[in-house]
């Protein structure tokens, strides 16, 4: 750690109340601002492995997370890099302390080992968590190429992922999906041991609201809806039936250190904006 | 002592056949063997396998018909997430596909590097990779699953065996012996050991002494054992990236992208880029060689 980082456990003692008064804290949240924290939330209690969002409000909420209640996590630049300080999103000559080197070969080692927890994005989720983002339509001549299946197969089947999905929409939460990239609950449980030993769907965030799959038959489950986003929104904006139980409660706030940091430290240019409006 | 192995990029074409599988090293956008790419672009070969993580190498190859059969993880140019003269080919069906999990490529490279006919992994298991692509198959292990019962079924992830890998770097001597000198060497050094023939272009071509005087050894990740030819291509990677020595050009890539969108803009690029030598092309995008 960096002496510019808050020491571990600094943000759960500060209260909105006790911050500095500075004027970027004075503005309430913004939705991005809401997912980045919901983002970090995925990461909470992984303790020491890496931590691998990709994406500009994932990668803001894994360091995020890092710089507060997960100090332990490794994380990477972006490129071939384990880096050890919280760098600022989308800057190019931004410094890299360099904890580590992981260039592509290793870090396929570092997932197949499963020390991972990637967060990946997604075209289309199916209530089981199955994901595309190879295409869509038939995959023999697709209506339209999307980024093929990438690391998703490896990834889902050995070790714990979540998904950020910028775009709630039933486009996006179908009931089945076109092309099974990241595989889901029911995928898993259909190949035995070999295939639910490792799996680990955590969590889905997207600009509306928070999802798991921690239900009996693993179906998914609403588990938070965004502030300024009703249960009607979210229930017309998915193209299947969620789960929703007593659990259901509202994604929380950003406390004013958390805000602090997205943005004068991990945010400055206000990328976050760009991946979700409002 | 070293070998002369020094050629040109069309000495590289003429080593390559028609119906060829080629290996091409970079990633996405990335130090990729560009100069040799238009070298195959400019020549009458066709019908190609290209295996590839795939940037703006496959998206050439293709939109000059050169591709029967594009293998990758991925296609994309980084900046420009989807590679759109790939999609156009995959969209009208005029490349056939073999779409991997990226670590289930750099399994397929390491097999047929070692010679052996596939190596087990989990990744695939359950997703539709293996419906679609039925002659990717399953191998239940001879050893007692993690239970102490029946072994596990994991996906037997066959061999790339290439024909001829082209692949990029920042140095090298005569022989191929070369540096990367950037962050990440990829899949590179599998890729000239699944290959009968590989070849290798360089910034600059250097004699062995002065190897070190560049990079650690750390950096020496390609021997001339694995080197059939050594081209000398400064800007060679040019439009990806090949760090140090230069940056990807997102102005020009941005040119090339914008092409996609009609036949006549692709014509155009084509003639005012591609149909010259490799020096026209240096000329062409500014840089005097």
């Amino acid at each position: 750690m960096n002496a510019a980082q808050a020491p571990a456990g600094a943000a759960d003692d500060m209260t909105p109340g006790s911050a500095k008064p500075e004027a970027t804290q004075e503005l309430p949240a913004s939705r991005a601002e809401i997912c980045v924290v919901a983002v970090a939330e995925c990461f909470r209690g992984d303790g020491e492995l890496l931590c691998n969002p990709i994406g500009t409000i994932p990668m803001i909420g894994g360091r995020l997370a890092r710089e507060t209640f997960e100090p332990y996590l490794v994380m990477t630049d972006g490129y071939a890099m384990f880096a050890g300080n919280a760098m600022p999103v989308g800057v190019a000559d931004a410094e890299v302390l360099v904890e580590a080197w992981n260039p592509y070969p290793q870090m396929f080692s570092v997932l197949w080992n499963g020390k991972r927890h990637v967060m990946m994005g997604g075209s289309q989720m199916d209530p089981f968590g199955n994901q595309n983002f190879a295409c869509i339509g038939d995959w023999h001549k697709p209506k339209a190429q999307l980024l093929g299946f990438r690391g998703a197969p490896g990834n889902t089947i050995n070790h714990t992922t979540s998904y950020f999905i910028p775009n709630h929409s039933p486009k996006v939460f179908v009931d089945h999906v076109d092309v099974v990239c990241g595989i889901g609950y029911d995928r898993a449980a259909e190949l035995g041991p070999v295939g639910s030993r490792f799996h680990d769907i955590r969590r889905v965030v997207t600009n509306m609201a928070t999802m798991d799959f921690d239900t009996p038959d693993h179906r998914m489950r609403l588990r938070t809806v965004h502030p300024g986003v009703t249960l009607a929104d979210v229930v017309e904006a998915t193209g299947f039936e969620l789960v929703i139980d007593d659990r259901l409660d509202e994604t929380r706030q950003p406390t004013a250190e958390e805000l602090r940091l997205i943005r004068e430290v991990l945010d400055p240019n206000e990328l976050r904006a760009t991946e979700v409006r409002g | 002592m070293i070998p002369d192995k020094r050629l040109t990029e069309d000495d590289v074409v003429g080593e390559l056949r028609d119906g060829m599988t080629i290996g091409i090293g970079g990633w996405a956008s990335r130090r990729k063997p560009m100069s040799m790419v238009r070298a195959i672009l400019r020549s009458p070969l066709k019908d190609l396998t290209i295996v590839s993580y795939g940037g703006p190498d496959i998206g050439l190859l293709c939109a000059a018909g050169k591709v029967r059969k594009a293998v990758y993880g991925f296609v994309s140019l980084d900046t420009i997430p989807l590679e759109p003269h790939f999609r156009i080919a995959r969209q009208t069906g005029t490349v056939e596909a073999m779409e991997l999990d990226e670590g289930m490529m750099l399994l397929g490279l390491q097999a047929a590097a070692w010679r052996v006919p596939f190596l087990p992994t989990r990744a695939g298991l359950g997703s539709d990779l293996l419906r679609v692509m039925p002659e990717i198959v399953t191998v239940r292990s001879p050893y007692p699953g993690p239970d102490g019962g029946e072994g596990e079924e994991l996906v037997a992830m066959p061999a790339l065996e290439l024909d001829a890998a082209l692949i990029h770097m920042n140095v090298a001597d005569q022989g191929g012996n070369a540096q990367f000198l950037g962050p990440d060497l990829y899949m590179d050094d599998l890729m000239a050991m699944a290959a009968d023939k590989t070849f290798l272009s360089a910034e600059r071509v250097v004699p062995t002494e002065d190897l070190a005087s560049t990079g650690s050894f750390h950096t020496q990740r390609v021997s001339r054992l694995m080197v059939t030819g050594v081209v000398t291509a400064p800007n060679g990677a040019h439009f990806t990236e090949c760090p140090p020595d230069y940056g990807r050009d997102e102005a020009f890539q941005k040119e090339y992208a914008a092409t996609a969108s009609s036949p006549e803009l692709w014509g155009a690029f084509r003639t005012k880029y591609l149909e010259g030598t490799e020096s026209d092309y240096q000329r062409a995008v500014g840089v005097e060689l």
